[in-house]
């Protein structure tokens, strides 16, 4: 391996301080005993307490934690679905439209998303809460698994699943007995990369949602906006701890995979 | 010793038991496997082209030819991943040309092995078992079985990619056998092994197809495997089977030049047939003067243009003219293949723009210096039984 040279070293530590040195601080504050966010007065962890009496942020925890489950759930098996069919089902008609229809969310910039599903939820007289971020969240998340399950199809041997049928299995069989179980690393991966989205989404969720659901990033905005309290930075610090265990792990499975596969 | 010394009488058993073993030629004789008139077309492109043919039960028969000649897609049609774009293949008297694959009563093994990564070898074999409902203990019988069958049994805990290539194969192949297929088909089943591999393995899969009486359809391009392992060969070419025969027919008695060029090397000399006397054929053919070939099948007319297949090592070379009047030509050596074995030796016969000409002597002799050199002029002549008349 190569040796870092000074120069080398200066240029990494100014961008991982660039990405990383505002969470850092907020973690750090977020142990702070003082209720004057800027002021150190030693370490606490009393923040945390006082969190577990804030029901309406527990709430909006466990209302965004059911959304991010429920969403990435829907999304992955879609994404599995999609993947398929543009992976296996080779060049059939209007596959160009039904790829890059599947890969425009990701490039689609969230307000436009948004304000456009809105525009949707109303059209339909749909009452606007639980289900229609939801369903935003899938929209919002399934191109992104998508893409992480068809990476993944594209070097499946397609032999593996004819031996199987060979064997006397149906396809329907076959796909679970076989393909799937081979999948299983790139569809968990899939659903972890989805969930965390969902947990992160302010913009959508605040476009699509009403005032029954109110999800953790849209709380945590509007109790900034009277005042950033201590108590806020030890709630975003969980939330970085969570998303950032499951990415780990996320990416933790699909590494072990690629080990493992001969 | 004494074990090995039985293993081995019994192959020779086997062996001449195979040789004797020719159902296609029996009266009465049922296909077990049917092509009638089966045609794959792909857009423009026509894989199998009108194309009928019969297997019998207990044959082992190879499909052998180039890339793209449409053996893959004739067995794949068999196994039921490819339907025909026309025509019937019957198995055992029964239409399976609508027939998925998971209901077809064949196996195949895979050029990939496409073993499950996912299961031991023990559930990879069991698979199958596992599909048609087959009762626990029958089905630990039946791994058991294979596993001993193929001698894996100290494996039967490993994942496929703890194995070695050859130990793959075998799995593939125990797989693949454990449902007692009606016929079993081998998709380039040694390709990727070693030679020497290769060579032990070929004889395993012979004493087994003949063991258990099973019918083995194989998809080759490798002519030695096809040569050594096949009752009866289809040599292929543009979705078409050019000559259905056994090994040594294919070769010394080659239907048309492109089974002469393909299956062993041959030089073929064109001419015209200047005169019939009972079997013997008398062909005066450019660069090569006067050829005289025993013809017993009387396939030769006066005065039409005649082809004549030469293997290399039925010809002979030396310094000296050969006091025969026929069968004879002057040429100098342009290449010499030492091989071991054999050496090969190129000679340009007839000047500079005559054929180049193969011819095989066999190094029967330690001696390193070689008799002929670089540029030598030599004779090369043969015997009436050498040479055969092939089609264009």
């Amino acid at each position: 391996m190569r040796r870092f040279g000074p120069l080398h070293m200066t240029a990494l530590a100014a961008g991982l301080a660039f990405l990383y040195l505002p969470m850092l601080i907020l973690i750090a504050y977020s142990f702070n005993a003082s209720r004057l966010v800027t002021v150190w007065g030693g370490f606490s962890t009393r923040w945390y307490a006082s969190l577990l009496q804030n029901q309406p942020l527990l709430d909006a925890a466990w209302l965004s934690l059911q959304v991010a489950f429920v969403s990435a759930t829907i999304a992955t098996i879609l994404a599995l679905l999609a993947a398929v069919a543009l992976v296996r089902y080779g060049r059939f008609r209007g596959r160009t439209l039904f790829s890059g229809m599947i890969g425009a969310p990701l490039i689609m910039p969230e307000v436009v998303t948004g304000l456009s599903l809105l525009l949707l939820f109303v059209a339909l007289g749909l009452d606007r809460g639980f289900w229609t971020v939801t369903i935003a969240h899938v929209t919002l998340t399934m191109c992104f698994a998508t893409v992480v399950i068809q990476s993944r199809l594209v070097a499946f041997d397609a032999s593996l699943e004819e031996a199987a049928q060979d064997l006397g299995a149906p396809p329907w069989k076959a796909f679970l007995t076989v393909t799937l179980p081979i999948l299983a690393p790139a569809v968990a991966a899939a659903w972890m990369l989805a969930f965390t989205l969902s947990l992160d989404d302010l913009v959508i969720a605040s476009f699509t949602t009403g005032p029954s659901a109110t999800t953790l990033p849209m709380r945590l905005y509007s109790a900034v906006r009277l005042g950033v309290t201590p108590e806020i930075n030890a709630a975003s610090t969980i939330l970085i701890a969570f998303v950032a265990i499951v990415v780990v792990s996320a990416s933790l499975v699909v590494k072990r995979e690629l080990v493992t596969r001969p | 010793m004494n074990q090995r010394t039985a293993r081995k009488a019994a192959r020779r058993s086997v062996g001449s038991v195979r040789r004797t073993c020719a159902p296609w030629a029996e009266p009465g004789a049922r296909p077990l496997v049917e092509f009638c008139s089966v045609t794959k077309a792909y857009g423009e492109v026509t894989a199998v082209d009108r194309l009928s043919l019969s297997i019998y039960p207990k044959e082992f028969f190879a499909l052998l030819g180039p890339s793209g000649c449409g053996k893959t897609t004739l067995m794949r049609m068999l196994a039921g991943f490819e339907a025909p774009t026309s025509g019937d293949i019957l198995l055992d008297g029964v239409d399976v040309t609508a027939m998925p694959p998971h209901r077809r009563p064949t196996n195949m093994m895979f050029q990939s092995y496409a073993l499950f990564p996912h299961m031991s070898v023990w559930d990879n074999i069991a698979f199958g078992l596992k599909q048609e409902g087959m009762a626990r203990p029958d089905i630990k019988a039946r791994v058991e079985e294979m596993l001993a069958l193929v001698r894996l049994e100290a494996l039967a805990r490993r994942r496929p990619d703890q194995l070695s290539g050859g130990q793959r194969q075998r799995v593939a192949l125990a797989r693949s056998l454990a449902k007692r297929p009606k016929v079993l088909l081998l998709d380039e089943p040694l390709g990727a092994l070693d030679r020497k591999l290769r060579e032990a393995t070929q004889f395993e899969l012979m004493d087994l197809q003949a063991d258990l009486g099973l019918t083995f359809l194989m998809v080759t391009h490798d002519q030695d495997e096809a040569m050594t392992m096949a009752d009866r060969i289809a040599v292929m070419d543009h979705g078409r089977i050019v000559q259905v025969a056994p090994p040594e027919e294919i070769y010394e008695q080659p239907a048309n030049r492109y089974v002469a060029e393909f299956v062993g090397d041959v030089t073929v000399a064109e001419g015209t047939v200047t005169g019939i006397a009972g079997d013997i054929v008398r062909i005066e053919a450019a660069h090569f003067g006067t050829l005289e070939i025993d013809e017993e099948e009387g396939r030769a007319r006066m005065d039409a243009p005649a082809l004549v297949a030469l293997r290399p090592e039925k010809l002979n070379i030396g310094h000296d003219e050969p006091p025969q009047t026929v069968n004879k030509v002057r040429g100098e050596i342009w290449d010499i293949a030492y091989l071991g074995d054999f050496t090969m030796m190129q000679v340009k016969v007839g000047g500079d723009d005559g054929p180049l000409v193969k011819a095989a002597i066999a190094n029967r002799s330690r001696r390193m210096e070689r008799p002929f050199a670089w540029d030598d002029i030599v004779w090369l002549w043969w015997d009436v039984e050498a040479g055969v008349l092939i089609d264009p």
